[in-house]
């Protein structure tokens, strides 16, 4: 059943990409769009049905090198499950809204044949994000990780007659490449340090990682810890986390569904299933853990700054995702990586849906961005007015605070901001705290989208005039994504961030390891705690002294548990924090955009070099444009003017032009077509080797 | 010194002098009267030898016929040397600067010359003792029973030898009258004559 | 005395069979044909050579795998000798089948060339297979006269005719180098036998009059194999036969006089491997890079064919010149590897023509590829593959010498291999190019019969599909060479 999920995208791409002259245009999109529900169908009864313990299922052999040996194969845990209902039903919803969306795109003219191409992509992405997340092996990740990372560069640079497109389409590359460059070398070293890059001997391997030395960049640094921030460089390319944040806005210039799908739903988020994946390795990696706290929390902050400002629709909630990212790479960071797939998950619902729905007002504004041409479209697109206030509602974390009843933000974030403070550490505090602005600053800018876009007068009266609702095609996957951004938090709230015994049975982790692990923490060591506890399981006594059995569980959380604990008495304060935040981003953007107009300007008046330093983004793209790309260009004239023309071309021309030609000269000439000419050269051939045998030859 | 050491020494000079005039000598035929003196010297030495056998094969074979078809031959062509040696001309300086070191080369080669321990043995095993065996029996044996697989494959390329003189040179020509033996005998009186009724007057 | 005595006719006769049998149809087929219908058979001749040589290289590699000799050591039946000699005999079948075309349109077709080819394919099987320097010889000469007479069989042709003379009195004067040099073996030795010259030299030392005989009798076969300084016939006989002999030439004389060199080297002077391998190294580097670099100035395509057959072997040469078992492995595989990009090319050389003559002008392949992209496309695998391009086949073959040479330490000769094939890229590249981008000429036909369009696109679909495994060449070739390096 797997492997028919599996497979069935990529069937779907290759029908699409290569049969749609065969089997017409139309069929092709139905035909890829219904592999995929197949898929997503599949995935749910997987997920709903998953039975405790880790199954793996090797496809067939991949690799076998050296001591280098690689099944093509799939890790089937309830993380794995948890990525596949995510990946699955959000790209097949998006497959179905596609239909709709890209029925008749501007860009293209009349005639020209692109939605196949467009639906061959999409089920291309599916498929590479289907081996990333199953993979049993790091070469297999990697492998998916590229996959994505390739589709995602077919699909930013879509429309290939804009050149913005095929630049963002480069940026996204190149961006992407600096990560995937940390994340190889993390593979590699990982392979250099445990002789095997299967997950299981990795794990295995983890605790006596966190004791080992290896030298990199003119030092030694600890191998744990190494590893992991190499690896979540990789991670950090991916999630558009702070510096390599970049391309994720960019990306917003391909059509507005893969911003759904890939840039805001499941891509991105590769980046921390990566490092919930390697929660094995990371529990063993102190400082590690710490830079991705550090950094989730800056990025949920920064972006949050900048999405206040930003006008084009996308932009915003491009931005949105970015800070939500951040948000789950702070959970995973502190500890609790089950509340990072929380709000994975929440956040695959909620975001594809305000994304569709910016879709859907796209569609009725005839391909429109700027927020301020909006105004007024309350009357005008009613269903989809209330679709985008419902993703709203669960992003900016709407719910009875106290209780366990709310929208799928209220829940899942707020987790993660209780756990922040739970960790106790002063770096989390410092994150609890950012991220509470955050909050402020997600709330504000959510609202201030509806607002433009809702209420208020309509400020292009002509676009405004022919808006029109989607069609039911598009309407469909927003109600089934509504539905999950309404209900998803609360069903799953006690699976994921509840009591002890639910969180472990959820993730299948075995019941003894809260003493073991809360001992590690207790004792501050955890290289030898950790080792004897995953001996434990494998049973006996005996075996706790030898290291190099892998953790059971989908997930392994050290110190998680007891994260959860003080998270779950945290003081009423901290846990009307988010909430209060929240209300006052709604009230200020309810002065600025509702009650106000004027307001705004002012502001941005007032304080000039603030307003312009968000807006710019904080100039990061002129400072990465000053520092690198400028520089890059100018290495790489050296090296193709002087060193490729002047220095490689120059002698081998000189060598192909100038002496073979005159060799060649020479032996024309020798080749005269007289017998006796012929006969002196063997005559001298002989001569010659008669005279240095006898020089060299025989002697020994 | 009796007389098979005189007949030896007189063979062995006259077949070299021999060799020498026939690549020396101008005139072709020259050269090949000298290496018909040749031969008939080397015969002389295979009878001292006690192998008359191969002694006859090569006046019979190789003065008899092999030779004299060459003369032919080389009278019938009509080529001038002398043009062909003035164009090796420029030639000869280097060809005699290849040659001396040539030469050194060999003289290095057969100055310290040494056998192996068993070649002696082994050169003399092939052929039994010709006090017990005469030599064309002992030849015989030689050729048809130990060495019939070189022999047979001799034959094989004299064969393509003979195919390949008649490819490349064999012309059936259209123009030719030839016998037919079978068409002659079966030639039939009556029907090879037709009587024919000339009217006076009229002619054919 | 013993040895010669025990000589055993009937048993030497059977292991000998298909030889006998090959030499035996040759001789029937032509009394046959001489009283029949002469010419008119050729073609019919000609598949049926084909056919027979087919089926014996298939009897040959099912006989069992025992090595056995026969004949007083003259011939040695292993598994070596089976491996060339089914190579050969499946070459000379496939260069019969595709040239017969060509001899039609010229009005060549002869019904003694099969049998001439079935002749020489005999000289080939004896050379391989020998074990005696006499047998060696008689092996050679069988091959090399049958092959004279094919170059100048176009006698009205004056460069045919041109092309034979000068192949044969250059031939005759190589063959008397290599008799020279047998003969001062056997004044050393006092037997032709190779196991018993190689007993003469156990202890390690090889005497200089030996090692005299040694070079005159590699050069004789240096000659054979077309390998610098000793390769000054080759472009004029290539050019100047019909193109179907050009194509024989090209193939299976080549691997013979390798595999005989090979058989010679290990079995004879097997103790010498630190003499032979300094000559062969000299050979191998002069071939390489005269051939690359002489073929550049061609603009007959036969005679560039000359030269980029000389530069093969002279990567042949190197993977000799490794010595030891996995050098003879790796020539055998470059080997059959050569065989087969030539008897692709061949096939297309062929068919080239205008009006229904024959053409070998470069030029005239302008833009060839708007006409016939299929034949195009096979043709850009072959040349790509003798390039040396990586995953075709021909990239492999290179890839092994390479390696064995490395191996052997001779890591400076397989640079001088990498910058020759660089060298030699180019102009099998240039005839893409024309092929390709070329500028628009006057049209040339390429019509083709079945048979060789099959070959030539058979062989080309063996150079993109030998990326999988070598289809099974490797272990093939290792046992050959196993049965030869002991």
């Amino acid at each position: 059943m797997a492997t028919i999920l599996l497979f069935a995208p990529l069937a779907g791409a290759l029908i699409a990409g290569f049969g749609w002259r065969l089997i017409g245009e139309a069929a092709a999109q139905y035909v890829s769009t219904g592999l995929l529900f197949l898929s997503a169908v599949l995935a749910w009864i997987l997920f709903l049905g998953l039975e405790p313990g880790t199954q793996h299922i090797a496809l067939f052999r991949w690799v076998e090198s050296g001591t280098l040996s690689v099944d093509w194969g799939i890790r089937m845990d309830r993380l794995t499950a948890i990525m596949l209902i995510v990946v699955t039903t959000v790209s097949a919803l998006v497959h179905l809204y596609s239909i709709g969306y890209m029925a008749d795109d501007p860009e293209w003219k009349p005639g020209e044949s692109y939605k196949p191409r467009f639906f061959a992509y999409l089920s291309f992405f599916t498929f590479a994000m289907l081996m990333l997340v199953t993979s049993d092996n790091l070469l297999q990740l990697f492998f998916g990780w590229e996959g994505v990372g390739v589709a995602s560069y077919l699909l930013i640079g879509f429309y290939y007659r804009k050149p913005s497109a095929n630049a963002a389409a480069i940026k996204a590359f190149v961006v992407n490449r600096v990560g995937d460059f940390g994340f190889a070398l993390g593979i590699f070293a990982l392979y250099w340090l445990t002789d095997s890059i299967v997950l299981d001997d990795v794990f295995a391997a983890a605790p006596a990682l966190a004791d080992q030395n290896l030298a990199f960049l003119w030092r030694d640094w600890n191998a744990a810890n190494l590893v992991g921030v190499l690896l979540f460089i990789g991670a950090m390319g991916k999630s558009a986390q702070f510096f390599l944040h970049t391309w994720l806005p960019d990306a917003m210039e391909g059509p507005t569904p893969v911003s759904a799908l890939i840039h805001a739903a499941t891509m991105v988020t590769a980046g921390v299933f990566l490092v919930v994946r390697m929660s094995p390795l990371y529990e063993y990696a102190p400082a590690a853990t710490d830079m991705i706290v550090v950094t989730g929390a800056v990025t949920a902050f920064f972006a949050a700054t900048v999405g206040l400002v930003q006008n084009d629709i996308k932009r915003v909630i491009a931005y949105s995702t970015c800070s939500q990212l951040g948000y789950m790479f702070a959970a995973a960071g502190v500890g609790v990586y089950s509340v990072a797939m929380f709000h994975l998950l929440t956040h695959a619902f909620f975001k594809a849906l305000l994304f569709l729905c910016a879709g859907a007002v796209i569609h009725a504004m005839h391909h429109e961005q700027d927020m301020r041409r909006y105004g007024g479209l309350r009357h005008k697109i009613p269903q989809t007015f209330w679709l985008m206030v419902i993703g709203t509602l669960a992003i900016t974390g709407v719910g009875i605070p106290g209780t366990q009843i709310g929208f799928a933000g209220f829940l899942s974030k707020d987790a993660i901001i209780e756990s922040t403070w739970g960790a106790g550490t002063s770096v989390a505090e410092f994150a609890f705290w950012l991220l509470v602005i955050a909050a402020a600053f997600t709330s504000f800018y959510s609202w201030r989208l509806i607002f433009m876009t809702f209420f208020g007068q309509p400020r292009d009266s002509h676009a405004h005039e022919h808006a029109h609702e989607a069609p039911l095609v598009m309407r469909v996957p927003l109600y089934a994504l509504a539905l999950g951004a309404v209900v998803s938090g609360m069903l799953w709230y006690g699976s994921f961030f509840g009591k002890h015994e639910q969180v472990n049975e959820f993730f299948a982790i075995p019941a003894h390891e809260e003493t073991a692990a809360g001992a590690a923490t207790a004792e501050g060591s955890g290289g030898a705690a950790g080792a004897g506890h995953g001996a434990v399981p494998a049973g006996g006594s005996h075996m706790t002294a030898a290291p190099g059995v892998a953790p059971e569980g989908a997930i392994f959380m050290l110190r998680g548990g007891e994260v959860m604990d003080r998270a779950h008495h945290a003081p009423k304060w901290v846990k009307f924090a988010p909430f209060l935040a929240m209300l006052g981003g709604l009230a200020l953007a309810w002065l600025f955009y509702i009650r106000n107009t004027a307001l705004p300007q002012r502001l941005a008046a007032t304080f000039r070099p603030l307003y312009l330093f968000l807006l710019n983004k904080w100039y990061f793209d002129e400072l990465y444009d000053a520092l690198f790309v400028k520089n890059a260009f100018r290495l790489g004239r050296l090296f193709w003017k002087g060193g490729d023309e002047r220095l490689i071309d120059g002698t081998i021309n000189g060598v192909a032009m100038g002496l073979v030609p005159r060799m060649t000269r020479f032996a024309r000439a020798v080749q005269t077509g007289y017998v006796f000419t012929y006969a002196l050269a063997m005559v001298v051939g002989i001569v010659v080797l008669l005279t240095w045998m006898a020089i060299s030859g025989g002697a020994e | 010194m009796g007389v098979a050491g005189l007949a030896f020494y007189l063979f062995a000079i006259t077949s070299l002098v021999g060799a020498a005039m026939t690549v020396v000598s101008k005139n072709p035929v020259h050269s090949v009267l000298w290496l018909i003196s040749a031969f008939l010297s080397a015969a002389g030495l295979f009878i001292l030898l006690g192998a008359e056998f191969v002694a006859m094969l090569l006046v019979i074979v190789y003065v008899g016929a092999v030779m004299v078809l060459f003369l032919f031959v080389v009278m019938m062509l009509d080529v001038d040397y002398e043009e062909l040696r003035g164009q090796m001309a420029k030639y000869v300086p280097l060809a005699l600067f290849i040659g001396i070191i040539f030469l050194m080369n060999l003289g290095l080669a057969f100055g310290p010359w040494e056998f192996s321990e068993t070649a002696g043995n082994l050169r003399a095993a092939p052929a039994p003792d010709p006090g017990e065996v005469h030599n064309t029996a002992a030849l015989g044996r030689l050729i048809y029973d130990d060495y019939i697989y070189l022999f047979q494959a001799a034959g094989l390329i004299l064969l393509v030898a003979m195919i390949g003189a008649i490819v490349l040179t064999l012309r059936h020509r259209k123009d030719v009258k030839r016998q037919n033996v079978v068409e002659q005998m079966h030639r039939d009186p009556a029907k090879a004559m037709e009587l024919k009724d000339v009217k006076p007057g009229q002619g054919l | 005395m013993e040895q010669t005595m025990t000589s055993d006719i009937p048993t030497g006769l059977a292991i000998l069979a298909p030889e006998i049998t090959l030499a035996v149809y040759a001789m029937a087929a032509l009394i046959f044909a001489v009283y029949t219908g002469k010419d008119r058979l050729s073609g019919a001749l000609t598949w049926l050579t084909a056919l027979v040589m087919a089926a014996i290289a298939l009897w040959i590699g099912m006989r069992a795998p025992a090595a056995r000799e026969a004949f007083n050591g003259a011939f040695i039946d292993d598994g070596f000798s089976r491996f060339a000699r089914i190579t050969i005999l499946l070459a000379v079948a496939a260069v019969l089948l595709t040239g017969k075309d060509y001899l039609d349109r010229g009005r060549l077709a002869r019904f003694e060339y099969p049998i001439i080819a079935a002749l020489a394919a005999v000289g080939m099987m004896m050379m391989v297979s020998a074990g005696d320097l006499m047998a060696l010889y008689m092996g050679l000469e069988l091959q090399s006269l049958a092959l004279y007479v094919l170059a100048a069989m176009n006698r009205d042709n004056v460069k045919s005719t041109e092309a034979g003379l000068k192949y044969f009195v250059l031939g005759a004067l190589s063959s008397g180098l290599l008799l020279y040099g047998a003969s001062l073996a056997y004044g050393f030795a006092g037997s032709t036998r190779f196991d018993v010259l190689i007993t003469t030299l156990s202890d390690g030392r090889v005497p200089i009059g030996l090692l005299f005989g040694l070079v005159f009798i590699l050069v004789g076969l240096a000659f054979k194999v077309s390998a610098v300084p000793f390769h000054m016939w080759t472009p004029d006989v290539y050019e100047g036969a019909p193109t179907p002999v050009t194509a024989l030439f090209a193939t299976a004389p080549k691997m013979a006089a390798m595999a005989l060199m090979a058989r010679v080297l290990h079995d004879a002077f097997g103790l010498a491997v630190g003499d032979w391998s300094q000559i062969l190294v000299l050979l191998s580097v002069l071939s390489m890079l005269l051939g690359a670099i002489a073929a550049i100035g061609q603009t007959n395509i036969k005679r560039l064919m000359a030269y980029s057959s000389i530069s093969h072997m002279g990567f042949a040469l190197m993977g000799l010149a490794a010595g030891g078992s996995f050098g003879v492995q790796a020539m055998l595989i470059y080997m059959v590897i050569y065989v087969m990009m030539n008897v692709g090319t061949f096939a297309f050389i062929l068919s080239m023509k205008r009006d229904g003559r024959p053409l070998a002008d470069i030029a005239a392949l302008n833009l060839y590829s708007l006409h016939a992209p299929g034949k195009a496309l096979a043709m850009l695998i072959l040349l790509f593959s003798l390039a040396g391009i990586p995953p075709l086949l021909g990239f492999f073959g290179k890839f092994y010498v390479l390696k064995a040479a490395v191996d052997a330490g001779l890591v400076w000769l397989a640079g001088v291999g990498m910058i020759a094939s660089v060298i030699g890229a180019f102009y099998y590249l240039r005839i893409v190019y024309y092929m390709y981008f070329g500028e628009e000429g006057e049209a040339i036909d390429t019509s083709m019969p079945p048979v060789q369009w099959l070959f030539l696109m058979a062989t080309a679909a063996v150079m993109l599909l030998g990326v999988v495994n070598l289809l099974g060449l490797e272990p093939l070739a290792e046992a050959a060479a196993a049965a030869l390096v002991r």
